[in-house]
């Protein structure tokens, strides 16, 4: 169990930093997941938990609870809660590559081809039933290609598959979209098809695929948040595309690779970005790997670009995503899914302890105690990657002004030292100056 | 012999083993190409072609080449001395490595006869064929290797080393506070901090280096940048001397993989990659009983290994290889160790009928596969892997497990780590001492492998960058002895072997440059 603790914050103390934002000296939550969470809430300092219908100041929930609960719930001015109301226009399959793509339109509309061009970043979708015909007409232009099939709503790799022949979904069809759905006894969801990325970046003959933590806590403005932290998840099994079948191969995620027959929970498929990064350094170099870097945050900022005017923005939201990127073997990476929950399970201790961290700069980013000032650029491992506008890590100032040599302010994959920067950052000081 | 004999005796020595390489045949074919060119004269054709060599890097290469074969010509000797003496000049480490060798090939030919399985087998046709297609995913067999051991562990080396005399030593008279406290009883020269500052002069407090001077607070202009541009032109320029000095101060990493091949002098030029298309074939063909030692030691150790899991396959492509390669025999000219043979049935004795068993002579160990692992983070292509990795093994990793005097040998190497460790931290190694948890105990596994496996990577590549770049294994020692020194506190308050232990499990945090750096240039002396 980590030992990590934030800075004991002292009760009393209420610096009152901004008219908006006072600092709470206890801060009661709510928690209804029951995993690294929990640790993370449980042994934070002057917080408590409520039960049942107590009044919370904090609420880390799960969707279901949201979607019942969210619209008759009144919240004060200083309360908090971890997911926007319409999130899944951003994490819903279908609904993400529908404000992908009207996005995509309206900048090479607006903009032009250029600009529209940096939406390249997810593969081919299509949503069905309702764009079937199109599908079919993009199927036909690329005869062999493969394709997958995935359930808009279902998490954990369940109910996808890959095809190469429209046969296989005919029959499909036919057979009422498998047999999942019939055990289930649930009703036929919407799907997406997508291009199949066939060449993706193998280490040593296997597949992986990234998960990296995007916190944002406000829309309109975009502020958004990127971890330094992430990691990459291995396949079990070797890459070939001739067995389309063999499910476990070809999904990376964790849940999945748990079922397949050769897993063993002690070799733990998982390599921490920062081992990725210095891997894919060695082998390719600082510059293409900086430029994947660079093509990461955009993907990050555009998919989040796309859905700016269309999430209900609400300041006692905030909301913090697992993006699942795939690489190609040009190095080129492509944008998966956007999950709302990303999996606060932990597979291994060194698991558990990234994502105890994860949990505890999120909350320190929220801020429920009023100790930052908000115009921090860093909070512990999170950088500040979008702020209604990009943000640099140089100053924009007078004297820098027309310089052309501004890097962006995402260490997505560096070293993360998140305790040292947290104690200079929130040093209790009355005499620091902050308004 | 004076210095100018033994320089020419050296030139000739260079001379013979070059000629008639590749790299000679490819000289000739070019320097007979130029003579086409107009600017090539008939009167001045000795500085013309002289000249064209070296403008279209022949000569760089050339001089590469007989770089690498400094790296590993035989030590100055008597004219008379016999070949022995040339492996091992002491009578009594060859002694000892020849009974030890004994040892392990007797538990190897006994496993043989145990399980019923032969040393060596030839595949049958179905065989041979599933394994060509399964080449590139040997992990994913699950052989039933339930039944081998390894052959042996660094732990019984370290016995072996530990009851190491000199029978021409009297050491009755020693027993006093000034004695030796350590395992390690002969008395060899080895380098002490004054003598070692003057050797590692490029790791002192005053000079940059990698893995020091490019952490993130510190601004990459102050260093980092100028250094790399530096390491870029090395690279350019195809120098092997040039990389190796420049090596001392740590590789960028988006260079390592460059740097490294061109100190090793590992070109993977169309005649290695055919070499190591032979030794796959080799492999497939012929099944040999150490393969399944093989398999068992990636298994226990790499595969386990939260980072290198990854690369089970590339270890199998490469140390299946390895074991067929009898152009590594070539080192036991200067290894103390002998090939170890093996009869054909029923001729046990007769000369005639002996083989080298393996075929490149080296019985892997338990552990043996890390020696591989770290070089996969580098190298994609299997035969550039296989080269830059066997080059590494009869340079440096051959005398992590033999007995010889050499400085960088692993006698040499745990006595200097326990000097180290008793003149600069008497009292740590006292204590130790005390409570029956010698240093040497715990601090041999990390150096029988080089601290692979124990260290994370990067910093294992960093601690790698020195062993090439000082062509010595010594910052091995110094590291072990640098790390006891960082823990002394929490080791000072141990009670136990096993507590000591549990204070020196975990190496994955620790920084090495620094502790090294800080051992070796700011111990008082």
């Amino acid at each position: 169990m980590s030992k990590h603790k934030t800075s004991a914050y002292k009760g009393s103390c209420n610096y009152g930093r901004s008219e908006e934002r006072e600092g709470r000296s206890c801060v009661r939550y709510k928690c209804g997941l029951f995993n690294t969470i929990q640790d993370v809430l449980r042994q934070r300092p002057n917080w408590v938990e409520v039960k049942d219908d107590g009044e919370w100041d904090f609420n880390w929930c799960d969707v279901g609870w949201l979607r019942e609960n969210f619209d008759h719930t009144f919240m004060e001015e200083h309360v908090r809660i971890n997911h926007f109301r319409n999130h899944y226009e951003l994490t819903r399959k279908n609904l993400m590559v529908k404000n992908l793509k009207r996005y995509q339109k309206t900048l090479e509309r607006d903009i032009g081809r250029m600009e529209s061009s940096k939406c390249d970043f997810f593969p081919c979708t299509f949503a069905l039933p309702s764009e079937y015909h199109l599908f079919v007409e993009e199927f036909n232009r690329s005869p062999g290609s493969i394709w997958i099939m995935k359930p808009v709503a279902k998490s954990q790799g369940k109910g996808i598959f890959l095809f190469k022949k429209l046969k296989d979904i005919m029959d499909w069809r036919k057979n009422g979209r498998g047999t999942e759905e019939q055990k289930d006894g649930a009703q036929v969801e919407s799907y997406v098809v997508q291009c199949y990325i066939e060449k993706p970046y193998l280490i040593n003959g296997r597949k992986f695929d990234l998960r990296v933590y995007v916190l944002v806590t406000s829309y309109l403005p975009l502020k958004a948040w990127l971890y330094r932290d992430g990691f990459a998840r291995f396949s079990s099994t070797r890459f070939s595309l001739s067995s389309i079948d063999d499910k476990y191969m070809h999904l990376t995620n964790v849940s999945v690779q748990k079922t397949a027959p050769d897993y063993d929970p002690e070799k733990g498929c998982k390599w921490q970005m920062q081992q990725l990064r210095r891997y894919l350094t060695a082998k390719h170099g600082r510059e293409m790997v900086e430029t994947l870097f660079k093509e990461m945050d955009n993907i990050f900022v555009r998919s989040l670009l796309s859905v700016q005017k269309i999430i209900i923005n609400d300041k006692h939201c905030f909301e913090l995503y697992g993006y699942d990127i795939l690489l190609d073997q040009n190095l080129k990476p492509w944008l998966i899914e956007v999950n709302a929950s990303p999996s606060h399970t932990a597979s291994s201790q060194e698991d558990y302890e990234m994502k105890y961290r994860l949990l505890q700069d999120t909350l320190n980013v929220v801020d429920m105690e009023g100790r930052l000032t908000g115009k921090e650029k860093r909070v512990g491992g999170y950088d500040l990657m979008w702020n209604d506008g990009p943000v640099y890590k140089e100053d924009v100032n007078l004297q820098t002004f027309g310089s052309s040599r501004f890097t962006a302010n995402t260490h997505l994959g560096c070293v993360n030292d998140r305790e040292k920067q947290l104690r200079q950052l929130l040093r209790p000081s009355l005499f620091q100056k902050k308004m | 012999m004076d210095e100018g004999s033994e320089l020419s005796l050296t030139i000739a020595q260079i001379v013979q083993r070059l000629k008639g390489s590749h790299l000679h045949s490819q000289i000739e074919r070019q320097a007979k190409e130029c003579l086409h060119q107009p600017d090539i004269k008939l009167e001045s054709l000795k500085e013309d072609v002289r000249n064209f060599l070296k403008t279209s890097g022949w000569e760089r290469k050339l001089q590469n080449a007989v770089y690498r074969e400094l790296h590993i010509q035989l030590p100055p000797s008597h004219p008379t001395a016999p070949p022995e003496h040339l492996k091992e000049p002491l009578a009594y480490m060859r002694k000892a490595q020849a009974t030890w060798e004994k040892r392990v090939q007797k538990s190897l030919n006994s496993m043989s006869t145990e399980l019923g399985v032969p040393l060596a087998r030839m595949r049958p046709a179905v065989e041979q064929r599933e394994l060509t297609n399964k080449w590139n995913e040997m992990g994913t067999d699950e052989p039933d290797l339930s039944r081998f051991r390894p052959v042996y562990a660094p732990k019984d080396f370290l016995e072996v080393l530990i009851s190491l005399r000199n029978p021409n030593h009297d050491s009755s008279e020693d027993i006093s506070i000034r004695s030796h406290w350590g395992l390690i009883q002969v008395p060899l020269n080895v380098r002490d901090i004054p003598q070692l500052r003057r050797a590692f002069s490029e790791l002192s407090l005053n000079t940059g280096q990698l893995g020091i001077d490019d952490n993130s607070h510190i601004h990459p202009d102050l260093f980092e940048n100028d250094y790399v541009q530096i390491g870029k032109k090395v690279v350019m320029e195809q120098d092997s001397a040039a990389a190796q000095q420049y090596s001392k101060q740590g590789c960028p990493t988006g260079l390592r993989a460059d740097l490294w091949a061109l100190i090793l002098n590992a070109t993977n030029q169309p005649q290695d990659v055919m070499h190591y298309e032979q030794l796959k074939a080799g492999v497939i063909q012929h099944d040999l009983l150490v393969d399944n030692l093989i398999y068992k030691d990636v298994k226990l150790t790499a595969s386990n290994d939260d980072f290198y899991f990854v690369f089970e396959d590339f270890l199998y492509q490469v140390l299946l290889c390895f074991s067929r390669d009898t152009a590594v025999l070539e080192h036991f000219n200067y290894n103390s160790a002998t090939p170890p043979k093996s009869y054909i049935k029923g001729k046990v004795g007769d000369e005639e009928c002996a083989v080298v068993y393996p075929p490149n002579g080296v019985i892997p160990f338990h552990g043996f596969s890390m020696y591989v692992a770290p070089l996969c983070f580098l190298y994609n292509k299997p035969s550039k892997l296989y080269s830059v990795f066997r080059e590494m093994y009869i340079r440096y990793f051959f005398r992590l497990h033999s007995i010889s005097s050499s400085p960088s040998g692993i006698v040499s190497l745990c006595l200097q780590f326990e000097r180290l460790l008793q003149t600069h931290l008497p009292q740590l190694f006292y204590h130790l001492r005390q409570i029956e948890a010698q240093p040497l105990r715990i601090a041999f596994k990390w150096m029988v492998r080089a601290f692979s496996g124990y260290l994370s990577t990067d910093q294992l590549l960093l601690l790698w960058d020195r062993i090439l770049g000082y062509d010595s294994l010594e910052v091995v020692a110094v590291l072990a002895a640098a790390v006891f020194a960082f823990r002394s506190e929490n080791l000072m308050e141990v009670t136990s072997l096993a507590s000591a232990e549990a204070v020196l499990a975990d190496l994955s945090t620790l920084k090495v440059m620094p502790l090294i750096q800080i051992f070796l240039f700011a111990t008082a002396i």
